[in-house]
């Protein structure tokens, strides 16, 4: 494995998206950030810019209003790139499910890598899902080499 | 020969010691906020994942400006090591921070052109002291020349010493920590999103950040002419000023920037100035 491909393994920067969350999974989002969890201990960063984010965390399902900003997000982060959706409602939806102005998951939106359930999820589960998800990333990265020897 | 040594040692080892710098900076910034903190390598880490990301440019000329903001860094620093004109030196990194300004301007992006006019005002706050930071080198040794520096058998700290105060001052602004750090950081998302850097991406953001490893190194350079005779006590020296800046940027909060302005100009400038007249009499 070259040193690129380790380093993107180590040096995953979060974009924290909250679609039509109640707040519960944003909280425990930023609690991983704190002291008690410290996710930069693995190099995470919270970066509001999606132009440096490697990781695009969404919270709550998607809406009419705000699927066309995820999708603009989603555009601007540089590949590779992982999603995670965290919590029931960015997953299926939630108690939300079938209301009339949602639209369901992130994944009715843009494609998702790893999803977190839980409501609201912990900040254990949200960084397994974010570690999880850097073994998707590995995937991709490997997959796109073998392509481009082919 | 000595002199094209010298510059490819600045070349390699500036950016490991910078990196490796703003590694130690994270880990005992983390410890004072109770935290264990990334690993030593961190920034070499990110450095290697942003240069495997996808290169996404707004224009050709933001590159144009990146490039210009590293060349011209690397110049002052291979100047200051070859003991040229602190004066110039001066003027190369003021220019050197007009490229990166350009940058953040050459795109449309309205965070980054507040991040830019902040680097803008943030100039204005530090290099009339590190002119004057010149002229008090010049009385004291009726030369601009870093080499009759080394060449001082005692240290320039007990002759400016009120410089060396302002001097940290304006170290906080150069490293862009709190309470300075307006232009760019990664704790002002809210106001800023990243400030000046907002649309660099990938191989680019790299390219910055390598350059902040080469402006650490530089700016922590200047610090050691103030005890450049041994060399080693001006690097303890320079090390214990990166120590007392990461203590500030844990305690402070981010202030505006009029603040900074306000405060530069009366204390920064009055302190170095008080300085000079003492020095005359």
């Amino acid at each position: 494995m070259g040193i690129i491909q380790k380093s993107q393994l180590k040096s995953p920067w979060v974009l924290h998206y909250d679609c039509s969350s109640c707040n519960g999974c944003d909280i425990e989002i930023l609690a991983s950030l704190t002291p008690v969890y410290d996710i930069e201990r693995f190099g995470i960063i919270n970066t509001g810019n999606p132009k440096h984010a490697d990781v695009l965390l969404v919270t709550g399902g998607v809406n009419r209003r705000n699927a066309r900003v995820l999708k603009n997000l989603y555009n601007q982060m540089p590949e590779p790139k992982v999603v995670v959706a965290v919590g029931s409602c960015a997953c299926t939806g939630g108690v939300f499910y079938n209301c009339y102005n949602i639209l369901g998951g992130v994944d009715k939106v843009i494609p998702v890598d790893v999803y977190v359930p839980g409501c609201a999820a912990r900040p254990e589960a949200i960084i397994d899902g974010v570690v999880l998800g850097l073994q998707k990333l590995k995937e991709k990265t490997q997959m796109k080499s073998e392509e481009v020897a082919k | 020969m000595r002199e094209l040594v010298i510059i490819l040692l600045v070349l390699i080892a500036a950016p490991i010691l910078g990196g490796l710098l703003s590694g130690i900076d994270r880990i005992i910034t983390a410890r004072m906020q109770g935290r264990v903190g990334p690993p030593l390598l961190q920034p070499f880490y990110d450095v290697g994942k942003l240069l495997g990301k996808e290169r996404i440019l707004v224009n050709q000329r933001q590159v144009l400006w990146a490039i210009g903001y590293l060349a011209l860094v690397i110049t002052s620093l291979a100047m200051l090591c070859l003991g040229s004109d602190l004066l110039i030196i001066v003027f190369v990194m003021a220019f050197a921070a007009i490229c990166f300004v350009l940058g953040g301007l050459s795109t449309k992006s309205p965070y980054s052109h507040i991040g830019s006019q902040r680097e803008l005002l943030q100039m204005l706050s530090y290099e009339p002291v590190l002119i004057l930071l010149a002229i008090g080198v010049f009385l004291q040794n009726k030369s601009f020349l870093v080499k009759d520096i080394f060449a001082r058998p005692e240290p320039l700290l007990f002759s400016l010493p009120l410089v060396f105060v302002a001097v940290l001052l304006i170290l906080t602004i150069k490293m862009r920590k709190s309470p300075f750090d307006l232009s760019t950081c990664h704790h002002a998302h809210q106001e800023l999103v990243q400030g000046i850097t907002t649309e660099y991406s990938g191989p680019y953001l790299a390219l910055i950040e390598l350059t902040h490893w080469y402006e650490l190194v530089l700016v922590l350079g200047l610090v050691v002419l103030f005890w450049a005779q041994p060399v080693w006590a001006g690097l303890l020296l320079a090390l214990a000023a990166f120590f007392i800046e990461l203590v500030i940027d844990n305690i402070c909060a981010r202030m505006t920037w009029s603040w900074m302005v306000k405060l530069t100009w009366t204390v920064g400038i009055i302190l170095c100035l008080v300085n000079l007249g003492f020095n005359l009499i």
